[in-house]
């Protein structure tokens, strides 16, 4: 008499087997995705087909015969290519997110820890800057910055003039232009090599602190480094005649504004939207990362004897950027979306010249929003996989 | 003897009544000092946190009450060369626009259809936002499902009920922006369901589908999306099929929200703990049963903040509809004032002034209804 468990088990149907229906799941599923894409493609090449309209990339080295105000390559409507269209729309994205968020990060900052302040009026005063910019559309923001503020702005000889340097009027701000001289590279390269002091220099100084106790002023010898030399440099050349980098200011002659840089209105409409925008959220970012570090931390770094900044440099900060760096990736690269909003205004970036542009005049749409969401997706996703590697370097060692 | 040493006791029987405590210890002025004057830093910044208010506040009190006109049938009451004073805010133009506002240009007649449609609209949200409601599956049942319907017969037309049909051309103004958030969420929401759940799946290219779908729209900015939905949604249905042209940005608009909307409920699944998915099958519950049942219930509970934040960034983005053509709130304003008609100096500023109050009262509504749920959901844990 077999036992219990020589018996063949009961053989369920087929159809209640959940290995099987796996299996049929996930062919049906795939089967539809390929239904589905193989429906639209057939019917996109014969729509486009009907409509006469060019496939490939070929058009990206045809003559493209419009002109962008803004530009930081040599490009013209008579001589340019809608390739250098794109590289142009490309260029001013990037520059406008990367000034961008350099700004929204100091007034992020800036306002994260003023909302945290013991002081009662500053506290509320970031308080209410978070809660009105937070709650407001960015395309309203942008609207408002380029109609209500910028363009209402008086003409060129009615500038408004921040001591005969910065120039802001309807047609944009003007500002001070550097031009390099032969030996400006001086400049940055003694740039480097203080920053390169500094870090030998603090791995020294940690090395002695570790075998002797004895403190040395870090922060001050960096400062000295990496401001002073260069500083140092400029000062030297100048004296022996080679100013490295001066300056052509604005100057306004007959209507309008001559030498100096002009950044258009679209462009500082842009930026002031997106700084201000992208630094409340920021400001909330920062409030939540110093709020995690809990207050034994502190206390803990008070008994140890640590000064109050100490303490700050050394406890605080450190726990609090582990919790700040991933959700403050995350608004950059909102920052850098939300700069697609450019179209809205006029400003040149990547939407509003190759979406826009020529999208609409080569009519290839496919080829067009391709490429243009391949940009925006290679920037999110090589920005994830570099905040994935610092996340498992942050990350605190579970026993 | 004992009479004369009470006689001769030259210490107090009462006790004397406290001093107040000097101004400076306590009040405002004490707290004014502790708060605002501790030290030369707190001092500036107190100063600094002054000047921006100063700078700021009473500028904006000016234009929107003190000097702003209230009425006037054309550009004459709002220009300050007729008025012989500065003008702040005209509050006569959004007066004499806000039917344009409100239902863009949705013939003046059948316009209660679109009143009925904004009290629809309210029952359903109240229903679903207020966790007590009595029947809230009704509700869930009623705002997914029957609302949608009852909606688009009566924006849209239906003929068998004698409504008479109206092309989405005419929608405009606060209709068009709660209709393209109201179709956000109700399609994005059991979109996002979805997407989360094939996120989690244990079957590798449903999974692989959800990931891929989610990380891409999540890579790209909505506006790009939106451009696809209009220009590349025709050319993927067959010939002679035309996809109205507000059906473009809603499908563009559905499709973003719902990959966010997967990755809160994501979160909510992530944080159940083991136990709720082994008790359920150890009931003897089949996957979907155990989800509906017993998952979802409780994951979607405790990211209703993160739904309602979510739904925020949605109505906020609702105004990119109007890069594309479509006439929501932001494009009427945009179309009316350059009105001749209204042509005064400070019609910008009011147009951009009146849609902000529109968008911060219900976004800063919403974030206070979010802080008030998850104070609510974190109950248990105060000790």
């Amino acid at each position: 008499m077999p036992t219990i468990a020589q018996q063949a088990p009961a053989r369920a149907s087929l159809l209640y087997d959940p290995k099987l229906r796996a299996v049929v799941y996930q062919v049906v599923l795939t089967l539809v995705v390929v239904f589905l894409v193989y429906t639209a493609a057939t019917n996109a090449v014969a729509n486009l087909r009907a409509a006469r309209i060019a496939s490939g990339f070929g058009f990206l080295s045809t003559s493209s015969g419009f002109d962008v105000n803004q530009s930081f390559i040599p490009y013209s409507a008579a001589t340019s290519t809608y390739g250098d269209a794109f590289l142009v729309g490309l260029l001013n994205t990037l520059v406008v997110s990367a000034i961008g968020i350099f700004f929204a990060t100091i007034l992020g900052f800036i306002v994260g820890i003023a909302r945290l302040s013991k002081n009662w009026i500053v506290a509320k005063v970031a308080m209410v800057y978070v809660e009105v910019i937070r709650n407001l559309p960015l395309l309203l923001q942008l609207l408002f910055w380029y109609v209500a503020v910028l363009t209402s702005l008086p003409g060129p000889r009615q500038s408004l003039n921040a001591g005969d340097l910065l120039f802001l009027n309807q047609r944009g701000l003007y500002v001070p232009k550097p031009i390099l001289a032969d030996n400006a590279w001086l400049i940055p390269f003694m740039f480097v090599v203080g920053i390169v002091g500094t870090i030998a220099f603090r791995i020294w100084a940690k090395r002695q602190q570790e075998e002797t106790g004895r403190q040395y002023p870090v922060g001050l010898t960096a400062l000295a480094l990496i401001l002073g030399v260069p500083a140092l440099v400029w000062a030297v050349l100048a004296l022996i005649g080679g100013r490295p980098v001066g300056f052509d200011i604005p100057r306004l002659q007959g209507f309008n504004f001559r030498g100096g840089m002009q950044l258009y209105p679209e462009f500082v409409a842009l930026l002031l939207g997106l700084v201000t925008y992208t630094a409340g959220f920021i400001a909330e970012v920062v409030r939540a990362g110093i709020l995690a570090v809990s207050k034994g931390q502190t206390e803990a770094a008070s008994a140890l004897g640590l000064r109050a900044g100490q303490t700050l440099r050394l406890v605080v900060v450190p726990q609090a950027m582990r919790v700040i760096i991933p959700p403050l990736t995350s608004q950059y690269l909102n920052l850098t979306k939300n700069s697609s909003l450019a179209v809205a205004i006029g400003y040149p970036d990547l939407v509003q010249v190759f979406m826009g542009t020529v999208l609409n005049q080569t009519g290839q749409a496919v080829e067009v929003v391709a490429i243009t969401m391949a940009v925006y997706l290679t920037i999110s996703l090589v920005t994830s996989a570099i905040m994935n590697i610092y996340n498992r370097r942050v990350a605190i060692v579970e026993r | 003897m004992n009479a004369a040493t009470e006689t001769l006791r030259f210490v107090r029987a009462q006790p004397v009544d406290a001093a107040p405590p000097p101004n400076l210890v306590r009040g405002p002025l004490a707290w004014i000092r502790e708060n605002l004057f501790s030290g030369p830093l707190n001092t500036i910044l107190t100063l600094i946190g002054l000047f921006l208010i100063y700078v700021t506040v009473p500028p904006i009190i000016k234009f929107f009450f003190i000097d702003a006109v209230w009425t006037g049938t054309n550009r004459d009451a709002c220009r300050p060369e007729v008025l012989g004073r500065p003008v702040g805010a005209c509050w006569a133009y959004i007066i004499d626009k806000i039917n344009y506002f409100i239902y863009g240009s949705y013939p003046a007649q059948l316009r209660w259809r679109v009143d009925i449609f904004f009290v629809l609209l309210a029952i359903g949200v109240g229903w679903m936002l207020w966790l007590e409601a009595p029947k809230r599956t009704l509700g869930a049942i009623y705002f997914f499902v029957i609302f949608p319907v009852l909606a688009y017969m009566l924006l849209n037309g239906a003929s068998w009920l004698g409504l008479e049909h109206v092309p989405t051309s005419l929608w405009g103004g606060i209709l068009v922006t709660i209709v393209v958030a109201t179709v956000g969420i109700v399609f994005s929401l059991p979109l996002g369901v979805v997407l989360a759940l094939g996120r989690r799946s244990r079957l590798p290219i449903i999974r692989m589908f959800s990931v891929i779908f989610i990380e891409f729209v999540r890579g790209v900015p909505l506006i790009t999306v939106l451009f696809m939905a209009n220009t590349m949604l025709p050319l993927f249905l067959p010939e002679g099929v035309t996809v109205d042209r507000l059906l473009r940005p809603l499908v563009g608009v559905a499709i973003f929200a719902s990959a966010y909307m997967a990755e809160v409920v994501r979160g909510g699944l992530q944080a159940m703990p083991k136990g709720q998915y082994e008790g359920a099958m150890s009931l003897g519950l089949n996957y979907w049963q155990m989800m509906v049942f017993i998952i979802l219930p409780q994951a979607l509970r405790i990211v209703i903040p993160g739904i309602v934040n979510t739904f925020i960034g949605l109505f906020k983005d609702t105004t990119l509809v109007a890069i594309v053509g479509i006439f929501d709130l932001i494009r009427t304003i945009e179309a009316s004032r350059v009105d001749p008609a209204w042509a005064a100096p400070t019609i910008n500023t009011t147009g951009y002034a009146f849609a902000a109050i529109f968008y911060f009262i219900f976004c800063w509504g919403m974030s206070r209804y979010s802080m008030a749920v998850e104070r609510r959901l974190a109950a248990g844990q105060h000790r």
